[in-house]
């Protein structure tokens, strides 16, 4: 029971984008693509990204990070998929940081070569 | 929503197509399109009587969803990726088809947290449970030893517990977690609570006592004084990582830092309930009339009460104040719990019964007699239920 968004997952990291400093520029040249485990539901103000394995829930507050995140695994960096998906070179920082903390707790996974 | 919590979710935004101002609060507020968070009472059968059980439970209702019912609302939560529900009761236990029903679940993708007293969680069963992929279970006690516990949810149930967590523990089920409802009796006994959780390995789960069900009557005795809701909120800002189901936001106007999670009544917005008869409520917590949006039994279902119940759009509208609205501590407490108003019979846009600035008890003495609300359903057993008091042993 719980009175609002409560996911209680066990033991879970919690970052916030704008205010850790993960190392934004090295992701662009990332392959990364969802976990397999981590399922996403459009919302309103965006998605949804729930983690089936480590029972994490995301919120991902722009639509435009809801359609980067699910394209990221067609293209082989993350700058690729920044340029397919038109994202203006001004928001990439802030894209970056909201990946880098995406694959910080496992939403996104690296792609061996 | 910087700190390391284990309840509060991320909000990961990247300053940009996110409204001017908009706050993730605000967002929710306005309701989504799934409920994030769901409860759904399997029945209301159950072997104890507990004397603040929210749903009045004990004797099963004849009228409660068949298993053919159940299953076709676990294949609407699946489509509406609703990733888990918190299922309850009454003891979900105590239905024959319980275990099908979360197979059925787990395998659909709509992963399963269930509350149990643990009265049938033997050695074999928590072998079953253990091998299940996406399982949680709450063992609930409400004291940290058994005279304590006992005089709430009745005799030997401490024991009972405790044996369905050893069998857990045994069994290699991982880490369960251990729920308790704070009271007046048991505030004193957090450190017992974090000790007993660090035997068995599990996570504790404070959450916070409602008037609401048996609990009407029960409440007076047993919620918080004041100066033990300062030790709770005290105990919890030092403990992130204790589970809370964000019940006690209410607390956040007593000092300058926020409990963690997101600080708001996620009644209707982000939470429901779905009752054993399928009646849909806009919290685990009011199982009344006048908070019941429609029945998954209706056309559409579960998803036409979600998104178009008149209860749930009125209130996902911005909200009044009211009495708070002069209040410098309004935008720490929100106003607190709209259940704990309702069923004390204080009005929705006043302060909460356990208001920590002290605005609720004058509030709760201008009620006047018989201005609470009458439960609109019981299914108590027929023997009285009262609060009892041993002497320790």
């Amino acid at each position: 029971m719980a009175c609002a968004v409560s996911t209680e997952p066990p033991g879970a990291a919690q970052t916030h984008p704008t205010t850790s400093s993960p190392p934004t520029s090295a992701i662009l040249a990332r392959r990364l693509r969802l976990h397999p485990r981590v399922a996403v539901r459009p919302e309103p103000f965006g998605a949804l990204a729930y983690h089936y394995g480590n029972r994490r829930l995301n919120f991902l507050r722009s639509p435009d990070l809801v359609r980067l995140v699910n394209d990221l695994g067609n293209h082989p960096t993350v700058e690729a998929a920044l340029l397919a998906c038109e994202i203006a070179p001004s928001r990439w920082p802030s894209f970056s940081r909201a990946l880098a903390s995406l694959a910080a707790s496992d939403f996104l996974e690296t792609v061996e070569p | 929503m910087t700190s390391r919590t284990a309840a509060t979710p991320i909000p990961v935004s990247p300053n940009a197509g996110v409204r001017k101002g908009e706050t993730l609060s605000d967002e929710l507020k306005r309701g989504l399109d799934a409920p994030i968070c769901l409860t759904w009472e399997l029945t209301y059968a159950c072997n104890l009587a507990c004397v603040h059980c929210l749903s009045s439970s004990g004797r099963r209702d004849p009228d409660e969803l068949s298993t053919a019912e159940v299953i076709n609302l676990i294949d609407q939560f699946a489509a509406l990726q609703v990733f888990y529900v918190n299922i309850g009761g009454g003891e979900p236990t105590i239905r024959p088809d319980f275990y099908d029903l979360i197979d059925h679940a787990t395998s659909s993708g709509v992963g399963v947290k269930f509350s149990t007293n643990g009265s049938r969680i033997d050695a074999a069963a928590a072998r079953r449970l253990a091998a299940m992929d996406y399982t949680d279970i709450q063992l609930s006690i409400d004291g940290a030893d058994a005279a304590t516990n006992d005089a709430v949810r009745g005799e030997g149930s401490f024991a009972t517990a405790t044996a369905a967590m050893d069998h857990l523990a045994e069994a290699g089920f991982g880490p369960f977690k251990i729920s308790v409802v704070m009271t007046r009796q048991n505030i004193g006994q957090l450190d017992a609570f974090e000790a007993l959780a660090n035997r068995y390995g599990a996570e504790l789960r404070l959450t916070r006592l409602r008037p609401a069900g048996r609990g009407a009557d029960s409440w007076h005795e047993l919620h918080p004084r004041p100066e033990q809701q300062v030790d709770l909120y005290n105990w919890l800002i030092e403990r992130p990582h204790v589970l809370t189901g964000d019940s006690f936001f209410h607390l956040n106007a007593l000092g300058d830092e926020n409990l963690p999670g997101l600080n708001l009544c996620g009644a209707g917005r982000v939470v429901c309930l779905i009752d054993p008869v399928g009646d849909v409520y806009a919290c685990p917590f009011v199982l009344h009339d006048e908070f019941k949006a429609g029945s998954v039994r209706n056309p559409g279902g579960f998803a036409a009460v979600w998104r178009s119940s008149e209860l749930f759009r009125s209130l996902r509208e911005p909200q009044s104040a009211g009495a708070c609205a002069s209040c410098g501590q309004f935008d720490a407490c929100q106003g607190g719990c709209m259940a704990a108003k309702f069923f004390t019979g204080l009005p929705l846009d006043g302060p909460d019964p356990e208001c920590v600035s002290g605005h609720g008890e004058a509030a709760l003495a201008a009620v006047a007699a018989g201005a609470r609300p009458e439960p609109t359903s019981n299914h108590s057993k027929p023997a009285p239920v009262a609060f009892v008091t041993k002497p320790r042993r």
